[in-house]
């Protein structure tokens, strides 16, 4: 890679894919470069690659709801706020969207959620951490704890993300992966692999309790908690059965807590 | 009721049996249904071209002692509330081919 190119493009790898983002503008990709320290990468060729066109700020809005289908054989990715096409085959894309780090956030977390499709994996609404070499998931709705069990991790935890963890079946099992997707912390993740030890469904109560929880009750709690962005029926069966089959290989608990920093010693 | 009812499941859905239950999800918006076992029994066996009156009579029927005009009304009652939420279909005439195959955990 030469100088100059290098300075058209940041390169986001997350869950050892790599997103090549080209902008002729230094700036955009100086914020890119700030927004997803620790996961910037430097390689000549990322796995797949978008050119970013830069649109004036105050076009459209983010609380728009995303639509993402496919029209001939390429992804088409929208909001308010962005318009992207993504042809998978030639692992190439186009984005239209102002300065806004959160346009090119949502692009990436849709992009990462077609790839993992693919491979078995997929994005879940869950905090994660890696502990002793092990990764533990959290899921849960909005409000459900994520961030607070993020932010009581003890010293010798690792918060892959407070928000929304990256699953992916590889050879072996499933791993947890760090992500820059940050909720309420603000604060990206640490970019590290683990194999999953546990999904814990966040329940707040009145005591610290793990308690074990049938099959059908599991699936419901990780499907209910899955990234979904496409209307897309090959895509929800692909996403929906690699969730299921989690559920057969990984042990799933409820993990009802109060918000103190002794939860901690039940996690393991 | 005295006509034959088909019923088939949708072709844009995801479905799978986990925990002795079956979990449907709708292609079209995420949506989520977990059916009972009995709800289940009907889900597999619904193939477009068993009239509803004989898939309960064989596969509830003659598993469970219900009554079977009670447990015919209750299967379409069911049946009308999946092919509202789009995951079954529901026909007086025959569905061949309409749905994919049912898929149970190994």
């Amino acid at each position: 890679m030469t100088a100059a190119a290098a300075r058209s493009r940041a390169d986001i790898g997350i869950g050892r894919i790599t997103v090549g983002v080209r902008s002729s503008n230094e700036a955009f990709l100086q914020l890119l470069e700030e927004r997803y320290a620790g996961f910037i990468e430097r390689t000549a060729s990322p796995d797949y690659e978008f050119e970013v066109e830069l649109t004036p700020p105050g076009e459209g809005s983010a609380d728009d709801d995303v639509r993402v289908y496919r029209k001939n054989g390429r992804w088409q990715l929208e909001r308010g706020d962005f318009c992207a096409e993504w042809d998978p085959a030639a692992r190439r894309g186009r984005i239209r969207q102002s300065a806004n780090p959160y346009s090119i956030d949502t692009v990436l977390r849709i992009v990462h959620t077609l790839v993992l499709a693919r491979e078995g994996g997929f994005l879940l609404h869950a905090a994660s951490a890696v502990r002793k070499g092990k990764a533990f998931v959290f899921a849960g709705v909005s409000g459900a704890g994520k961030t607070t069990l993020s932010r009581m991790a003890p010293a010798d935890a690792d918060v892959l993300s407070d928000e929304i963890s990256y699953l992916r079946k590889e050879a072996g099992g499933y791993y947890a992966y760090g992500t820059p997707f940050a909720g309420e912390l603000a604060r990206v993740g640490e970019n590290l692999r683990a194999p999953l030890a546990t999904v814990y469904l966040l329940n707040q109560g009145a005591e610290n309790r793990v308690s074990s929880m049938g099959k059908a009750e599991a699936a419901r709690g990780i499907l209910t908690n899955t990234l979904f962005f496409a209307a897309d029926v090959e895509l929800v069966q692909a996403v929906f059965l690699s969730a299921l089959e989690l559920v057969e290989r990984v042990p799933v608990r409820r993990l009802t807590f109060l918000p103190e920093t002794g939860i901690w010693e039940l996690i393991q | 009721m005295n006509r034959n009812r088909y019923v088939a499941r949708a072709a844009n859905v995801a479905a799978r049996m986990i925990g002795g239950e079956m979990m449907i999800m709708s292609g079209a918006d995420s949506s989520l249904y977990s059916l009972n076992e009995t709800a289940s029994i009907l889900w597999q066996a619904a193939d477009g071209v068993t009239p509803l009156a004989q898939i309960v009579e064989k596969h509830i029927c003659g598993d469970y002692a219900v009554d079977p005009a009670m447990a015919l009304r209750d299967a379409e009652e069911l049946s009308e509330e999946l092919a509202r939420h789009g995951i079954l279909l529901l026909s007086d005439d025959p569905l061949p081919d309409s749905g994919p195959p049912s898929k149970a955990s190994p």
